[in-house]
């Protein structure tokens, strides 16, 4: 076989190539205008929500403690005004089989692929999401490979991102790392067509439905716990299937609570940049990724984004990369829980927005990583201090991603910056209907629900 | 000379510098995609060797040869002074001690 390899030959097959490796034929939900069934297309991988949990369950997925951080809200109290600073829970994610709640996702994709036959598993990603889907592969006798992007081109790398290597190949995964930048599409493309694998894409119905039990857990455990549903739920957002599954899993069991995604605030990086690449402290979880996937979730690896954040966030908000390292060492050392710092994003938002809250109800923090060597604040913020980054306490609102790290001066300091919902709904709307002269009324609804406005505001929009 | 059958890493460009895509950062469109791999050394071979390896997966790959029984470098980094003071100022305001 003497295939062109070449990168303009390789993209020029990517539909194929993702047609055979996603196991998903997009096209059947197409309208031919602007709307897609999205609804049939999340149904179409075969699993109802009962198989999932049975699936999840047969490989210890899911089913994590939550834990009411008491002295996390005491803190926040002694801030708050009198009668304020609702009671904080966190589900204790870490205690999946890989250390992070991407597990439940991995575990469908996994579970698909060996059941449909692939000889094995492929997920370019350089986060939490490779050790998943390397472990979920391990329990199902599958081989896996793992693209990473890791280094810059002096081959310097984040301890965090080679942390995630190391625990890839402990499960047995091939890891192919690359230096910065998008082309590495390219190389998961020539990867997937050679071998004949199944792609774990984070964006396919097999990476969103099974993070339904996360929601559905979060409402059955605080109810079990208060006898109250909570009343608003924190989700870090990047490429949007955490804020999704999550949302869809608390609408299915009838909770109402408000749907909060959060980000740490990486403004003036680019996500290409070579010498930007270990200026940042987060690879996940960040603005980088979740702004632009919020306003148009279809520039994923597949053709139509099962993440669609819009429609469920009632609220964006971000976070400095200095907040969250200082949330990271509370949760150490007033709650004796030692996590990742990039699984504590919405812990640092659910921080200060308890404090807007009042002391009868309840916010949930729906997830923590583990943490080790590298991927820990100690290494990450000694590697940026090795990188240049200024890391001093003061007003974290004057953090400059890139430049420095703001530990926030007391735990006082600590808020977060609203992000306009109104407004990603009309950069939405605008993109989705660019190249469409005519909409028809299905489109209008469509973008209503995609956006998770109404009619009325669409038809203002367009 | 590292002997078939070693556990090495080996490094390979995938596009050079000129053929890399438009929309890219300048600092990025100067360097070229670099890619790193691992695998069982088919033949022997000396570092910086072009040579053949059979990755975990059992794929065959080339690329040019860097390190033989490559080993992780993680740790903790070096001490920061600032996550002492988190800790304990946050206890004292919780727990009382001082007038902090």
């Amino acid at each position: 076989m003497s295939r062109d390899m070449s990168y303009d030959a390789v993209m020029s097959r990517k539909t194929e190539i993702v047609k055979a490796s996603a196991g998903i034929d997009f096209d059947q939900f197409e309208s031919g205008s602007v709307a897609f069934d999205y609804e049939r297309m999340l149904k179409s991988t075969g699993y109802d929500f009962d198989s999932v949990k049975r699936i999840q369950r047969e490989v210890g997925v899911g089913n994590t403690p939550m834990l009411e951080l008491r002295n996390l809200t005491a803190l926040a109290r002694k801030i708050a005004g009198p009668g304020k600073g609702a009671r904080i829970f966190v589900k204790d994610e870490a205690c999946n089989p890989s250390g992070s709640f991407k597990d439940r996702r991995a575990a469908m994709a996994a579970y698909h692929a060996k059941k449909a036959g692939y000889p094995g598993v492929l997920a370019a990603t350089s986060g939490n999401f490779g050790a998943a889907v390397a472990s979920q592969a391990a329990m199902r006798g599958l081989k896996c490979i793992i693209v990473q992007e890791t280094y810059d081109s002096r081959k310097v790398g984040q301890p965090e991102i080679i942390e995630k290597a190391r625990k890839c190949e402990a499960y047995g995964a091939e890891v192919v790392q690359t230096t910065v930048g998008p082309e590495l599409f390219y190389q998961s493309l020539s990867l997937l067509e050679s071998t004949g694998y199944f792609s774990a894409s984070l964006y396919s119905p097999f990476g969103i439905i099974g993070v339904e039990t996360l929601g559905t857990e979060v409402s059955e455990q605080i109810m079990a716990l208060t006898g109250k549903q909570p009343d608003a739920v924190v989700i870090t957002n990047a490429g949007g299937g955490n804020v999704t599954g999550t949302a869809r899993g608390l609408r299915r069991a009838g909770c109402k609570a408000a749907v909060i995604g959060a980000s740490v605030n990486l403004k003036g990086l680019h996500m290409a940049s070579d010498t930007a690449f270990n200026k940042k402290s987060f690879t996940t979880g960040h603005t980088g990724f979740g702004i632009p996937f919020v306003t148009n979730p279809d520039r994923s690896d597949v053709p139509r984004s099962a993440a669609r954040p819009l429609r469920y966030l009632d609220r964006y908000v971000t976070v400095n990369q200095g907040e969250v390292f200082y949330m990271t060492e509370l949760l150490a050392t007033l709650e004796g829980m030692e996590r990742g710092p990039a699984g504590n994003t919405s812990l640092a938002a659910a921080f200060a927005i308890a404090q807007e809250m009042n002391e009868d109800q309840i916010l949930v923090v729906q997830e923590t990583e583990y943490t080790g060597a590298g991927k820990h604040v100690q290494p990450q913020l000694s590697f940026a201090r090795d990188n240049g980054i200024d890391i001093h306490f003061g007003n974290p609102a004057d953090e400059v991603p890139g430049e420095s790290i703001i530990l926030p001066e007391s735990p006082a300091s600590m808020r977060v910056d609203e992000l306009n919902l109104d407004h990603m709904r009309k950069s939405f709307i605008k993109g989705a209907i660019d190249g469409h002269d005519k909409l028809t009324d299905e489109d209008i609804e469509y973008l209503a629900a995609e956006t998770g406005s109404t009619v009325e505001f669409v038809k203002q929009n367009i | 000379m590292v002997k078939k059958g070693t556990w090495v890493s080996i490094r390979k460009t995938l596009l050079e510098a000129a053929e890399r895509t438009g929309r890219l950062p300048e600092e990025t469109k100067k360097v070229p995609l670099v890619m790193w791999n691992k695998g069982y050394l088919a033949a022997d071979a000396e570092i910086g060797d072009t040579v053949t390896v059979t990755t975990r997966t059992g794929r065959t790959q080339e690329g040019i040869l860097e390190e033989a029984e490559p080993h992780w470098e993680l740790g903790y980094g070096n001490f920061v002074p600032e996550l002492l003071r988190i800790g304990d100022d946050a206890r004292k305001m919780l727990f009382g001690g001082d007038d902090k």
